[in-house]
Formats: C-alpha cells, sequence, structure tokens
C-alpha cells in the first residue's frame, strides 16, 4: 500500500528517490517488498477470494452433514484445509497477519518522507521543471521583485497556503503548500486498518489455538452431560477473548458457555453463575414476535446480592466486561400429560403418558408391545399466516403443539406434531396430528373430527365398535334385515359380507378391502363388484353410526352428523398409513422455556472502533482535502525594470477543480486583476473541494 | 498597470459572510421546523430521538447550504409529507377514500408516482442522448426531481401509516427490501442530480437513469408479486435505533457505486465510439472521459466514504443484537468483499495513477458485488440477515 500520490510528487524529485538509485542494502529489500503495493494487492485479493469460499460454504456445520453433502473424499481435503471455519483457520489468519504486516511496512516505509514532504517546501526548484508542470504559467510584470513577492504572499496566505522563500542569485523562490490533512488522511487511514486488525485478532480464537497445539487443550466432540466433559476441554477464567453460547431452561443456572471449535467444542467457566428466572416472547397482535426476554439472575461471589436483570434482543447485559446477550430460545423440558388413545378396539381405554420434553418412555401397547416415544419439542403457539376468503391475510392461531418421534424396538418410526385443541377446517373442528418420515419433509395430516363438545369422544366410540367383531356382526344383520331390497334369503349372505368388510375396513381402511376384491373377484366382474361392495361397506358403517347416534340420545341426523361420518370414515381409513397404535392427545401441559444466551468477552472491542474512527476519519481527510503545492520563482526582467516570474502548481486530487483554481491564482498574482464572477462564488468554489 | 489589492477579490470572506441571507432564511426554517418538533413531541422522545432530530436539523440546514437546490426541495417535500399525514389524521381507512390519499400523497401512491417519473426522466435523458438539443435532459432532470421527491414523500407519510396500521410497530421505513429499494430510487437520483448540476452534464443522465429504473422495476416486481407493500410489523432483531443511521448510509454507498458504475458504462461507450465514429453526433453527447472519469472517482468516493461508516456502524449494531462486532455472516463478509474491491480501485487510482477503460470496467464489476451484497446474500445465502427474503 506504497501511497506515492503520484501527483503530489510529480514534480521536483525529492531527495529520498535519489538515494534509493544507490544500491540498496538487503534488509532494505525485505522492507520495500513487506511495504509493496503488489504484496498487498495479492493479499487482499486471497482474503477477499477466502471470503467469498466462507460465504459459498456454510459455515460451522456439524461434521457429519459435511460428510453427507460432499462425501468422505472432500469431506477430509475440505476439513483438512479448514473450510469449515474459514475465518479461524490458520492460513487465513496468516494471510490477515501478513497484511496487517504489510501495512504496517508500508506505514514505516511512507511516514518519513511523508512527513518530511510536510516539512518540506522545496525551494530548490529549478525553472525547467516548473514549466515542464502540467499547471503552470508565466508573466512579465512592471512591478518590482520585491513588491510582486509581497504582493504573492498576500494571495498564498489568504488563499490558505503556507508558504516559504528563498533567494538565490538574485532569484526568489516561493515554495507553498496546503490541504496537509490530507498527507494525516493517509497516515490515519492505514494505521486505522492495522489497529482494527490488531483489536480483532486479540478477540480471535488464537490463544485457544496456541494451547491446543502446545497440548493444553483438546476439544470436546461428543455430546454429553457437562460433568462428563474431561477436564482438557475445560478452559478457565484466564480466556480474555471469547464467544459462546448456553441454553438455560427457566429456574436453572449455568457458569459455563460452550465455544465451538471445528467439529467439537470447549466449555468455558465463568466467574460468575448465571440464572434464568423467566423467558417471555412478547407478542404483537397479529401474533409475531415482537420482543424476547429473559430475566436474568447473576450470582457471583464478589456482589453481596446477587444482581436482577432483564435482557433482550438488542438490549444486552453488560457485566464486568462480559457480555450477556438474548440469542435464541428453546424448550426447557416443557412437562406433558397426555392420553395415549388406542387407534382400536381399546380406543375407550387411554393410557396415561406422563411425558416431558427431550425425555423418552416406553408405551405398552395393547397387542402386547411396546412403543418407544422420545418427546422432542414443545410449542406453545403456533400463528399461521392464511388467506381467508375474502382474500385478505389473517392469522390463525392454532394453540399449543408438541412434536414426538414414535419408534419400535428397532428404533425405527416416523415424526409427529400433534396440537391440543381442536382447529376449524371448511366449518368443522378436527384434531390434528402431522406425520413424517424425516425432519425434512413436509407433514402429513390426520384429521380426527371432533364431536359437538370438541372432543374426541364420538368418534372413540364409533372406532372402539368397529373394532369389535361382536358389535360388527350385529349391525350388520340389523343393516340387512332393515334392507327392504334384500331379499329374506340373502340376508345372512349380505350380514356376513358386511361384516367382514367392516372388519377389514377397521383394520386397514379401504386398502384393505380393496385387495380383498381383487385376490377374489375375477378380472372382468371386478368395478362392478367392488362399487356393490363400497355400498355394503357403506351401510354398515352408517348402520353402526346410528347405533352411535342412538346410544347417545340423537334421534334425527342433520348434515352436520352425516358429514361427521365422513369425516370418520376418512379418518379410519388414514388410520392405516398413519402407522401409530395411538392418537397422543395432550391434556395438560407445564410450560419451561429455555433462553439460548451468548456471552463473549471482546476485550479488544474498543480498539477496532478506535481503528474504525481512524480510518472513517483518515477517508474524510485522503478524499476531501486535496493536498496542493504551488511554486513561485521571480527575478528581475532583462531590462531591470519589471519581474519575471514563473508559477508552477501540483495537486494530488480533483485536477480539475485545481486547475480552475490555478487559474484564479494567476489571475490574481500574475495578472492581477479580479476573477469574474469569484466574489459571489465563492460558494461554489468553495464545494468544489469535494 | 498594478491595481491596490482592495480591489482584488482573493481574499476568502469568512464562513458566516459567504452563507447569504437566502441560505440564512433557510437554516433559520429548518431550526425552527426542529424546534417545533421538539416543544410539540419533546416529551415523547428519548434521547436517541432527540439526537435524532438535532441531527436532521442538522444535517438539512448544511444540505442546503452545501446544494441549494436542496431548499426548495426539502420544503416542498416537507410540505406535501406534511399534508399527507395531515389529511390521515387518526384514520388510515381514508387512504383509500380521501382523494389526495388516494391519487397523490399516500405512500403507495407516492411510489407510483416515483416509479412514473424517473421512469419517464430515464427515457427523456435517453431521448436527449439522441438529440441535438438539450430540451429532453432538460425534462429529465425536472422529472428525476419529481420522481425523487414523491419516493422521499411517500416514505416519511410511510412512517406515520406504520404507526396508524398499529402504533406498537411503529418504526421508520427502511426495514424491509420494499423500503429500502424506494430509499434506493430516490437517493440515487438526487445523487446524480447533484453531480448533474456540480458539472451541468446532462447526458450522464441516459446513463445513470437506467439502473435507477431498473432498480423501479424491481420494485415494482416486488411490490405486485409479492405483496410487498403490505405494513408488517417488525422482527425484535430489527428493533433498535442503530437501523435508522445503519441502513440509510448504506444506501448512499450503494447510490454512489450505482453512478459509477454506469458512468463506467458511459466511459466505455464513449472510449469506443471516439474510436469507431470519432464525429458522430452521438460521440460528441456523451460528456468528455476525463469529466465522465471525474464524476466517477467522485461517486466512488462518497459511496466508499459512506460504506465504510455503514459498515462500522453495522459492526457497532451487530455488537449489541448478536454479540460480537464481527461474526462472518455472509452479509458481513460481503459487505468486506465490496469495501476491498473498492478500496483496490482507490489505491489503483492514487497510487499507480490508473484510468481509463480498466478503472471503468473495475467500477461496473463493482456494481455487480454491490448487488450481490445488497440482494444475492440474502437469495442465495443463509445468515442473520435473513429479513427481506425474497
Amino acid at each position: 500500500m506504497s501511497n506515492n500520490d503520484q501527483a503530489a510528487t510529480a514534480g521536483p524529485a525529492p531527495a529520498s528517490r535519489q538515494k534509493a538509485a544507490r544500491k540498496p542494502r538487503r534488509s532494505r529489500i525485505l522492507v520495500d517488498f513487506m511495504g509493496s503495493m503488489s504484496l498487498a494487492i495479492t493479499l487482499l485479493v486471497a482474503l477477499a477470494i477466502a471470503s467469498v469460499i466462507g460465504t459459498v460454504l456454510v459455515q460451522n456445520e456439524p461434521y457429519t452433514e459435511y460428510l453427507m453433502d460432499y462425501g468422505p473424499f472432500w469431506h477430509e481435503i475440505f476439513a483438512g484445509m479448514g473450510l469449515y471455519q474459514v475465518y479461524s483457520a490458520t492460513w487465513f489468519l496468516l494471510v490477515v497477519a501478513f497484511l496487517v504486516i504489510s501495512t504496517s511496512f508500508c506505514v514505516y516505509r511512507q511516514t518519513p518522507g511523508l512527513l518530511k514532504d510536510l516539512r518540506r517546501y522545496n525551494t530548490q526548484v529549478k525553472e525547467k521543471s516548473l514549466r515542464s508542470f502540467h499547471s503552470s504559467a508565466t508573466g512579465d510584470l512592471d512591478q518590482s521583485p520585491e513588491e510582486f513577492i509581497q504582493h504573492a504572499h498576500r494571495v498564498l496566505k489568504a488563499q490558505g497556503f503556507k508558504a516559504r522563500e528563498k533567494n538565490h542569485d538574485g532569484q526568489t523562490v516561493i515554495a507553498a503548500m496546503r490541504g496537509r490533512w490530507n498527507r494525516m488522511g493517509y497516515l490515519l487511514t492505514h494505521v486505522g486498518i492495522v489497529v482494527i486488525c490488531v483489536g480483532a485478532l486479540a478477540d480471535g480464537t488464537t490463544l485457544l489455538k496456541v494451547n491446543e497445539w502446545l497440548g493444553n487443550l483438546e476439544i470436546e466432540t461428543r455430546s454429553v452431560p457437562i460433568s462428563e466433559v474431561p477436564r482438557s476441554a475445560w478452559i478457565p477464567d484466564w480466556n480474555p477473548s471469547f464467544r459462546g453460547s448456553v441454553e438455560i431452561p427457566e429456574g436453572a443456572s449455568a457458569n459455563v458457555v460452550f465455544l465451538p471449535m471445528r467439529e467439537g467444542y470447549f466449555v468455558q467457566e465463568l466467574p460468575f453463575r448465571v440464572e434464568l428466572e423467566e423467558f417471555r416472547i412478547e407478542r404483537f397482535s397479529t401474533g409475531a414476535e415482537s420482543s424476547y426476554e429473559s430475566d436474568l439472575v447473576i450470582h457471583d461471589p464478589n456482589r453481596d446480592e446477587p444482581l436482577r436483570h432483564t435482557i433482550s434482543v438488542n438490549h444486552p447485559l453488560i457485566y464486568n466486561g462480559f457480555a450477556i446477550y438474548q440469542a435464541s430460545f428453546a424448550d426447557g423440558g416443557t412437562r406433558l400429560d397426555i392420553d395415549a388413545i388406542p387407534l382400536g378396539a381399546e380406543a375407550l381405554r387411554e393410557l396415561e403418558v406422563p411425558g416431558r420434553v427431550f425425555q423418552e418412555m416406553e408405551v405398552p401397547t395393547p397387542d402386547g408391545d411396546t412403543r418407544i416415544i422420545e418427546f422432542t419439542n414443545f410449542q406453545l403457539e403456533n400463528v399461521v399466516p392464511l388467506l381467508n376468503e375474502e382474500g385478505v391475510r389473517e392469522n390463525r392461531h392454532m394453540g399449543p403443539s408438541f412434536d414426538f418421534r414414535l419408534m419400535d424396538r428397532t428404533g425405527h418410526g416416523l415424526y409427529y406434531r400433534n396440537y391440543q385443541r381442536p382447529a376449524l377446517q371448511e366449518g368443522a373442528m378436527y384434531f390434528l396430528s402431522g406425520v413424517r418420515e424425516s425432519p425434512a419433509e413436509e407433514f402429513h395430516y390426520l384429521f380426527l373430527p371432533a364431536d359437538a363438545d370438541d372432543s374426541l369422544e364420538r368418534f372413540r366410540t364409533y372406532l372402539a365398535m368397529l373394532h369389535n367383531p361382536e358389535v360388527r356382526n350385529e349391525i350388520a344383520r340389523q343393516v340387512a334385515r332393515d334392507d327392504e331390497t334384500v331379499p329374506n334369503e340373502q340376508t345372512q349372505a349380505i350380514a356376513r359380507t358386511t361384516a367382514e368388510l367392516m372388519g377389514l375396513f377397521a383394520e386397514g381402511g379401504y386398502m384393505a378391502v380393496n385387495n380383498e376384491i381383487e385376490r377374489r373377484v375375477p378380472g372382468e366382474r371386478i368395478d362392478e363388484v367392488r362399487d356393490l361392495m363400497i355400498r355394503i361397506l357403506h351401510a354398515g358403517l352408517q348402520g353402526l353410526y346410528m347405533e352411535v347416534l342412538q346410544d347417545e340420545g340423537v334421534v334425527s341426523i342433520q348434515e352436520e352428523e352425516q358429514r361427521f361420518l365422513e369425516d370418520t370414515i376418512s379418518a379410519i381409513n388414514a388410520i392405516s398409513l398413519y402407522q401409530s397404535p395411538f392418537f397422543f392427545h395432550l391434556k395438560d401441559f407445564e410450560h419451561r422455556e429455555a433462553s439460548g444466551l451468548q456471552i463473549a468477552r471482546a476485550p479488544g472491542q474498543s480498539t477496532v472502533y478506535t481503528g474504525s474512527v481512524m480510518l472513517i476519519v483518515g477517508i474524510f481527510f485522503l478524499f476531501y482535502v486535496s493536498y496542493q503545492r504551488l511554486w513561485i520563482m521571480a527575478r528581475r526582467s532583462e531590462n531591470g525594470e519589471g519581474t519575471h516570474v514563473v508559477m508552477a502548481g501540483t495537486s494530488n486530487r480533483h485536477q480539475v477543480e485545481f486547475e480552475e483554481r490555478f487559474a484564479h491564482l494567476k489571475r490574481w498574482i500574475i495578472d492581477q486583476k479580479p476573477v469574474d464572477g469569484a466574489s459571489d462564488g465563492t460558494h461554489e468554489s468553495n464545494n468544489k473541494n469535494d | 498597470m498594478s491595481v491596490p489589492h482592495e480591489a482584488l477579490d482573493f481574499e476568502r470572506p469568512g464562513i458566516f459572510r459567504r452563507i447569504q441571507p437566502r441560505d440564512w432564511a433557510y437554516i433559520a426554517l429548518t431550526i425552527a421546523v426542529g424546534l417545533i418538533a421538539f416543544w410539540q413531541y419533546g416529551h415523547m422522545m428519548d434521547r436517541y430521538d432527540t439526537g435524532g432530530l438535532i441531527l436532521a436539523v442538522g444535517l438539512s440546514a448544511w444540505m442546503g447550504w452545501f446544494w441549494r437546490p436542496w431548499q426548495l426541495f426539502s420544503i416542498i417535500v416537507a410540505a406535501l409529507s406534511l399534508f399527507g399525514i395531515w389529511m390521515y389524521g387518526d384514520d388510515l381507512a381514508r387512504g383509500s377514500t380521501n382523494f389526495w390519499l388516494n391519487y397523490v400523497g399516500s405512500g403507495q401512491a407516492g411510489v407510483m408516482w416515483m416509479s412514473v417519473f424517473l421512469y419517464l426522466s430515464t427515457v427523456a435523458y435517453v431521448t436527449g442522448l439522441f438529440s441535438r438539443s438539450d430540451f429532453p435532459t432538460r425534462v429529465g432532470g425536472a422529472f428525476a426531481w419529481i420522481g425523487a421527491g414523491a419516493g422521499l414523500m411517500a416514505l416519511l407519510v410511510r412512517w406515520r401509516e406504520i404507526y396508524l396500521t398499529d402504533p406498537t410497530w411503529g418504526y421508520i421505513p427502511v426495514a424491509n427490501l420494499y423500503e429500502v429499494f424506494i430509499l434506493l430510487a430516490a437517493l440515487t437520483t438526487l445523487m446524480y442530480l447533484y453531480y448533474e448540476g456540480r458539472t451541468g452534464q446532462r447526458t450522464m443522465g441516459a446513463f445513470v437513469m437506467l439502473v435507477i429504473a431498473a432498480s423501479v422495476t424491481f420494485l415494482l416486481w416486488y411490490m405486485w408479486d409479492r405483496q410487498a407493500h403490505e405494513i408488517e410489523p417488525l422482527v425484535p432483531a430489527l428493533n433498535s435505533w442503530w437501523m435508522k443511521i445503519h441502513v440509510p448510509t448504506n444506501f448512499v454507498g450503494y447510490g454512489g457505486f450505482a453512478i459509477a458504475a454506469m458512468l463506467g458504462v458511459a466511459y466505455l461507450v464513449k472510449h469506443r465510439l471516439e474510436r469507431t465514429r470519432p464525429d458522430a453526433a452521438l460521440t460528441q453527447r456523451i460528456p468528455s472521459k476525463e469529466a465522465l472519469d471525474n464524476v466517477m472517482y467522485k461517486a466512488i468516493a462518497i459511496g466508499f466514504a459512506f460504506f465504510t461508516i455503514a459498515t462500522v456502524l453495522g459492526a457497532m449494531w451487530a455488537a449489541e443484537a448478536w454479540g460480537g462486532y464481527w461474526t462472518w455472516d455472509p452479509k458481513e463478509t460481503w459487505s468486506l468483499i465490496l469495501w476491498l474491491t473498492y478500496a483496490a480501485w482507490l489505491h489503483m487510482r492514487f497510487t499507480k495513477g490508473w484510468r481509463g477503460p480498466v478503472m471503468a470496467w473495475w467500477a461496473i464489476i463493482g456494481l455487480f458485488v454491490t448487488t450481490f451484497t445488497f440482494l444475492g446474500v440474502n437469495m442465495f445465502l443463509s445468515g442473520l440477515h435473513s429479513y427481506g427474503e425474497l
């Protein structure tokens, strides 16, 4: 980043240049190389490319996921190159370090010359070189040289130039400059960059890496309780800078944070204990989250009494140089009171399952087997944005839900999400349960119709009766008997078929019915038979429903009741795909949340901010102050009467504006005439410097 | 022959003497408006709000002195915005029943007028490039002023509309892609008009307005296809005072880079035409390469300075919201890449004295990096800056 600002030194060659022409010493070569523009640009490009890689390749994912994405071959290479944590990879830090060194060398190399430049007015110019300037003028005046010099000084002073004068051989040279802050801009920007990088490196993970390299630390890759993490992965309180996270359930506390490191983590000790009293999500009227808040209590042995403080997003707590941020939230182990409702003959005999989020337990099935249920999450509110009939967006509040996985003994099973309350769907109420094969898929929903009391009672009764062979036979007989289109001698056969179809349907839905028909009936008659069989089945299902309603005391069937039956049939048909022997219904819960805190210590932060301010101030000096130099050479004319004047100037910024300014200066100094319109145009000329 | 010194005009008058009565009047007006605002609403403002008010008054007063056309422009925009807000009263529903609001003065109507006038301005400027008369470009300039004014008015009225939708939501409308696109179009237009006024090179508009028209097109697509103009509550991460300064500062940067890139295009066109058709009228109409290079440098300089400030402000905000001033979030990383792109451009110009087609190409490529930083990161990469997804 050498800053030779061409224009500024385009004039007389400074002495330092001439010196450089001699044979350079070896140390000088090193300084020149380290401070060279080519090295700096190379490093900048390397930094940019590495940065791009870090954004394209998602950083800090679990290694198992990378393995799946890239395969073992590339995974090894990527991991070896540190591409999963580019920004803390050793080679990346080396690039940054080299950039800092390079910039420092550049500053080191440039500063002496720069300071000299500011002090040296360079009155040793030759007339020939002045005439070669882009902005240059000559003139022959009637004034005496003394008078002229005095005049020139007045103009220069008024125009903000600092000037030096030298008389030699009857010739006077005035060297003048203005805008020296521009040169300070160079220093401020480059030193600012160095300061920022130094502060940032201090806040980085370098210290940990060194300790890891020395064998003092070893990352933990297993997901184990904190008590089982070996001491080699613990970092005592000496670590001056870190950024880690910890999840604290309500009512619990923590005195460590976890620092992610490659495929594992370190455990960072804190000199205090953070307790979470309560975590809250504040919401707007739409149901959208407006604020995440945690009521924290800091227990510090050095404090007489604990410190209470509420943090929220954008409002961290700064405590003794530790900054505590609201980063995320999760379930903290909500207690779930669940009824496991068998989806079969035992449908009316629910099993109480006392669950807790993140726990798993065994549930005995009615057929003597067991399933393992693992509760994975609980959601207090589910707000789903929907378009209503008028096409206006509105939010539907679905109430609480819980997620679980139901596995057989071999550990295979599906993922489920059940809602506590029935939801309105096209005019009727349903209990919803989503099911999917993997968390990456969308849920498919099972709709269990809710009865008038918003309960599952009627559905369960129907289901239990359908699964009872005696009930089925009885109903089938009734239906066959009551049907006047059935000849008497066929009543029994029809009743048998009805009962059998109902049995098939109860176990496997329409699929089972269809399979049976296909198995028994020859190809050409199958459609005819199928229609007949479905009609018989529906008559039976309808008959069963009449029985259920009768038991409830309902006499007349309205549209509503009819729809309930259709929904019930659809639901029972879907149960065969649902792959769970139970419907897990959430009766009650005790919500417990956990707050994800990020705790950081960044002693380099103020250094980085200082560097940033230097950088910004420097940029404005560099861009908006132009460093201008001016030389005026005057000697008595050949004829001894007047003065011969040569004037030249240069600027390192805003050449166009400088040319205009030079023209003005020439008019004032040599022509000694006012600049037309310049008196009220100061407004404009002032702004030309931007 | 020598004239007395008193007759020469080289003495620089003091800063206060350089401010003319008209400027004083404008400065007094802005301060008065600020004081009235404080007197009316001061009791509801915290120290950040008060600081913001002082900053706004100072900035507007300085702008009025620095760039005279700002005076009348800001007065008209403020008057129209206040009129719109007054028409609303406390009832958002008036947006569709009140004639003024429905057709001119609401946020939504303002955006439409902005779009219309910026499109018309683009057409006029391009016509002006191929015409011998200055008239089309002058019309283009006038339309650009109207478009920028309508855009700013739209934002100011929308600010009120957000509060009317739900007082608990209230935030400054620079929180989503829809709002920042309005800001980008209006700011870039104003920055361009400044350079046009300073240099008198009107045909630059034929190039610069193209990128502005493109951003308006995106805005309209985003609005119609995604209903982006619907007012939604703010996500908690954005609910911060920092947003008020971080976002607009950033867009001065993006605006500067956009202008520079389009002048780079103009430079390359001129460069080519000078070789192939040196005498063609079109060749003569495009400003000289020196003039283009000069404005391109200035646009990149102002863009770079503001982008640097915006990035530092962003880091300070990140330190408060995410727990780290630099976390290599994709947006942060791409900001660094963008910063390096223009830092290298400036180094090449300052230290190696580079000019010419290479620098023009570089400025054009810079706009692609800018666009990726602005939009691409949200579209293709995941990260903490995930609001304003497409």
